[in-house]
C-alpha cells in the first residue's frame, strides 16, 4: 500500500486528493478542488490484490450501479411490452401462447422469462447486484468521507483555502478583531465553531452530507424485504372460490382455518337511470355496482389432514366487500370476483298420456341423490350423471367436473313400470329408451353464486414502509439542509476568507456577505464564475 | 506497517463477510423462486397423510397402509388417459393385492354419483375416494391426470408418473412395492 505524505507530516492512504489534516492538495493543476468526498481516497482504490477486493472495487464503482439501474428500468419496461403471465387466459399454456400469438418475438420473450419477470431469475439477481451496489459504494464512500471531516483541523494550508470556490483575501488594520467580529455573526447563525491560533473554522449541518447514505440504507432495506417474501410464512397470495352455503380451507392456513360463504350477493346499476343508460348500452348487458360475501370464519380444532372433516368452531363472521377485506390474524381476505352456476334441476313426474303428475324431484347438481321415492309406488332413480354432458362413440361422458351442461340418466318407477323406464334428461335434449309412458318434465334451474377471494398475508410491509421511511429521511435530510463551512485564517497579515458547501451557493454567499457587513473584510468571489469565463475568453 | 497490514486484514474480513452474506442470500432467493421443482411431493419424500371417503362412504386415511405398498392414483371419469389404465390397474390389484399392495383412486372432485357409477361400469375392486375439496389434490401439487405416487411400505414416495400407463409398467411399479 502506497503511503501519500504531506508537508506538514501527515501519511495519507493512496488516492487521497487532498491532505486529510491539512487540506493540501496533491494535485498542483486543479484551479478548484474537488470537495465530494473532501478529497479523500476512496477505499477501494487503495488495493486491488486479491479476488475479493477485485469484486469489491467493481461495485464501489457509480458507474456500474447506474448501469444495473439502466438495465433494471430496461427490463421493467420490456416486461411491459406483451402480457405477463397472470394476464393471459387462463387455460392457455404459456409455453406456446407467446409464440403463437406473437411470433418470434413472442417467443423469445418466454425463452428470457419476461412473461414473469418478477420471478426471472436474471431480474432478481439485477436487483440484488442493484443492492450490492448500494452497500459497497456507500461503505466505500462514508467511511473515508465521515473520517476526513472528524479529522478536519481549523487551520488549513494556504493553496486549500485559496482553492475553495469561495474565496477573498483582505488588508485590514484590525484583523483580529474582524475575525471576531465574523465569527460572533456566525454563531448568530448557528455554526458550530472552532479557534486554533486566531484562525476560525465555523460549520453547520454535517449531518446533511449523510444523508445518501441514510437514502441507501433505506433503498436497501426495501430490497431486502422484497427478497424476503421468497422465505415460505411471509407472503400467501392465493385465490380461493367458495360456492355459496359451502366452505373451504383457507389456503396459508394449513386447514387450520375455513371459511363460509354464507350469502353473496350483487346489486347492478340501474339500467333505467338515466345517469347510466347511455354508458350500460354500449357495454350491451349488466354492470355490478357492488358485490359482497357474507361470510363465517371457522377454526378448525379437529384433524387438520388434507380431506378429513374438519371439526368447526365458529370465530367470527363479517362481510367481504371490494376493497374492503375481512381480516383475521396477519390474513386478509379480498372479494375479487364472483361466478354463477348451475345448482339445482327441478323435475316433475309426469304421466305422457293424462298429464297427471306425480311429484317433483329436486336434483343437486354438485352431489345429486339416488333415489327420489315420491309414494304411491312412484319412484325416480338416478342412474348416471354427467355435470358437462357430451355424446361419446362408446355413450354419454362428462367433459369435466363443472355442471356446465348436466346431464341426467333417470328410470322412472311407478306400479306399471316396477322396473323403471329410461329417459335421458339434459338441456334441450330428452331421450328415451323405448315408448316411455311416463316423462320427465323438466320445471326450472336454480343457479347459485360462488365467490372468488384472494388470501393475503404479507409479513414484509412492515418493512417496506420502514424502507421507505428511511428512504424519505435520507432524501429529505441531504435535499433541505446544506453542509457550510468557512475558514477565517491570517496569512501574512491578511485575512483570508474561504467557505465551501456541497449545495445551495448563491444563498451561503449571501449568508457570508452579512457577516462580514459590520467588518472591512472583502466579499468572497465565487471563484467558479471566473474560472468558468476564463475558460471562455481562452 | 504491521497496523496497517492489520488494518488492511480486517477489511479484507469484512469484505469477504459482506460479498458471502450476499452471495449466500441471493442464492437461496433465486434457488427457491427459480430453480426448485414446485411440486410440494417429491420422490424421497413421505407421502402427506390424508383422509377420504370412498364411493361406499368408508373413511380410508392413508397412515392406515403403513406395511403396505400403495398405488396412489389421481384421476376423473372424464380424462380418457384414466379411463384407459383404470381397468389395467384392476386387474394388476387383483394379483398383488394378497402380496400387500393397495390402490387408493383418488378422483379429483367429481360428484359422487358420478364417480360411483362410472367404478360400477368397470367393475372396479379397490377403494375409490373422492377429494370433494380437492383437498389432497391440491396437497399433492396434482395438475395433470392422471398422476400416479408410488408409495413403499415405509411411506415413502418411490416414484412420480404423470400420464396414462400401459399394464406392463403398473406391473413393475406395483412389484416394487410388494413389502
Amino acid at each position: 500500500m502506497k503511503i501519500v505524505q504531506c508537508e506538514c507530516g501527515h501519511n495519507n492512504p493512496y488516492g487521497t486528493q487532498v491532505c486529510e489534516i491539512c487540506g493540501n492538495p496533491f494535485d498542483e493543476n486543479e484551479q478548484l478542488l474537488n470537495m465530494r468526498y473532501e478529497g479523500a481516497a476512496r477505499r477501494s482504490q487503495t488495493y486491488n490484490t486479491t479476488i475479493v477486493d477485485k469484486i469489491w472495487n467493481f461495485f464501489s464503482s457509480v458507474k456500474v450501479g447506474i448501469w444495473l439501474i439502466v438495465l433494471v428500468l430496461l427490463g421493467s419496461v420490456l416486461g411491459t411490452v406483451l402480457p405477463q403471465q397472470q394476464y393471459i387466459l387462463s387455460n392457455a399454456p404459456p409455453e406456446t401462447f407467446y409464440e403463437e400469438q406473437y411470433g418470434w418475438f413472442g417467443w423469445l420473450y418466454y425463452t428470457l422469462g419476461f412473461h414473469e419477470l418478477f420471478k426471472s431469475w436474471w431480474f432478481l439477481l439485477l436487483l440484488a447486484l442493484l443492492g450490492l451496489s448500494l452497500i459497497v459504494a456507500s461503505l466505500d464512500r462514508i467511511i473515508p468521507l465521515y473520517r476526513s471531516l472528524k479529522k478536519q483541523r481549523v487551520t488549513r494550508n494556504t493553496s486549500f483555502l485559496k482553492r475553495q470556490r469561495l474565496f477573498s483575501a483582505s488588508e485590514v488594520e484590525h484583523p483580529e478583531e474582524s475575525i471576531q467580529s465574523v465569527k460572533k455573526q456566525l454563531e448568530q447563525k448557528r455554526y458550530k465553531v472552532k479557534e486554533e491560533n486566531g484562525n476560525v473554522l465555523a460549520e453547520k449541518n454535517r449531518f446533511s452530507r449523510w444523508g445518501p447514505y441514510v437514502n441507501h440504507t433505506g433503498l436497501v432495506i426495501v430490497l431486502f424485504a422484497a427478497m424476503l417474501r421468497f422465505i415460505p410464512g411471509m407472503y400467501v397470495n392465493e385465490t380461493v372460490s367458495i360456492r355459496e352455503g359451502e366452505y373451504m380451507a383457507i389456503p396459508g392456513t394449513n386447514y387450520e382455518y375455513y371459511l363460509e360463504n354464507e350469502e353473496f350477493s350483487i346489486e347492478y346499476y340501474d339500467p333505467t337511470d338515466e345517469k347510466y343508460e347511455a354508458a350500460l348500452e354500449r357495454i350491451n348487458g349488466l354492470q355490478a355496482k357492488t358485490y359482497q360475501t357474507d361470510a363465517n370464519l371457522y377454526r378448525n380444532i379437529g384433524s387438520t389432514i388434507p380431506g378429513a372433516q374438519p371439526e368447526l368452531e365458529f370465530v367470527k363472521s363479517g362481510k367481504i366487500i371490494v376493497n374492503e377485506p375481512f381480516t383475521f390474524d396477519s390474513i386478509s381476505l379480498y372479494q375479487t370476483g364472483y361466478g354463477t352456476e348451475f345448482y339445482k334441476m327441478m323435475f316433475q313426474l309426469a304421466n305422457k298420456e293424462t298429464g297427471e303428475q306425480f311429484g317433483t324431484v329436486e336434483v343437486n347438481l354438485d352431489n345429486p341423490q339416488e333415489v327420489h321415492d315420491l309414494g304411491n309406488g312412484y319412484k325416480v332413480k338416478v342412474l348416471d350423471y354427467f355435470p358437462d354432458f357430451e355424446m361419446k362413440e362408446d355413450g354419454p361422458a362428462t367433459k369435466s367436473k363443472f355442471p356446465n351442461n348436466p346431464g341426467i340418466a333417470f328410470s322412472m318407477i311407478s306400479p306399471e313400470h316396477p322396473e323403471g323406464e329410461i329417459s335421458f334428461v339434459a338441456i334441450r335434449t330428452n331421450v328415451e329408451l323405448g315408448d316411455n309412458d311416463y316423462k320427465m318434465e323438466f320445471i326450472s334451474m336454480l343457479n347459485r353464486d360462488v365467490t372468488q377471494l384472494t388470501v393475503k398475508k404479507d409479513h414484509t410491509l412492515w418493512l417496506i414502509a420502514l424502507g421507505g421511511f428511511i428512504f424519505m429521511i435520507g432524501l429529505t435530510q441531504g435535499m433541505y439542509w446544506n453542509h457550510r463551512r468557512v475558514w477565517l485564517q491570517q496569512v501574512d497579515g491578511e485575512v483570508w476568507i474561504a467557505a465551501h458547501t456541497n449545495r445551495g451557493w448563491d444563498g451561503f454567499q449571501q449568508e457570508i456577505t452579512q457577516c462580514i457587513q459590520d467588518t472591512k473584510l472583502s466579499e468572497p468571489v465565487d471563484q467558479d464564475v471566473t474560472v468558468k469565463k476564463s475558460k471562455e475568453s481562452e | 506497517m504491521s497496523q496497517s497490514n492489520n488494518v488492511k486484514q480486517k477489511r479484507l474480513i469484512l469484505r469477504t463477510v459482506i460479498l458471502a452474506v450476499f452471495i449466500i442470500v441471493l442464492g437461496y432467493t433465486i434457488y427457491s423462486n427459480v430453480f426448485k421443482n414446485p411440486a410440494p411431493v417429491q420422490v424421497g419424500d413421505i407421502a402427506p397423510d390424508f383422509e377420504l371417503q370412498t364411493t361406499n362412504g368408508e373413511t380410508v386415511k392413508l397412515s392406515d397402509y403403513r406395511g403396505k405398498g400403495v398405488f396412489l392414483n389421481f384421476w376423473s371419469t372424464y380424462c380418457e388417459g384414466c379411463e384407459i389404465e383404470m381397468p389395467y390397474m384392476d386387474s394388476q390389484y387383483q394379483f398383488f393385492k394378497d402380496k400387500g399392495v393397495e390402490v387408493l383412486a383418488v378422483d379429483v372432485g367429481e360428484p359422487a354419483l358420478t364417480v360411483k357409477k362410472f367404478a360400477e361400469k368397470y367393475n372396479l375392486t379397490f377403494p375409490v375416494l373422492l377429494d370433494e375439496k380437492q383437498e389432497v389434490t391440491k396437497r399433492y401439487g396434482v395438475l395433470p391426470i392422471p398422476a400416479t405416487f408410488i408409495i413403499d411400505k415405509d411411506g415413502v414416495v418411490l416414484d412420480y408418473i404423470e400420464g396414462s400407463l400401459p399394464e406392463q409398467s403398473i406391473r413393475v411399479l406395483m412389484s416394487k412395492i410388494v413389502p
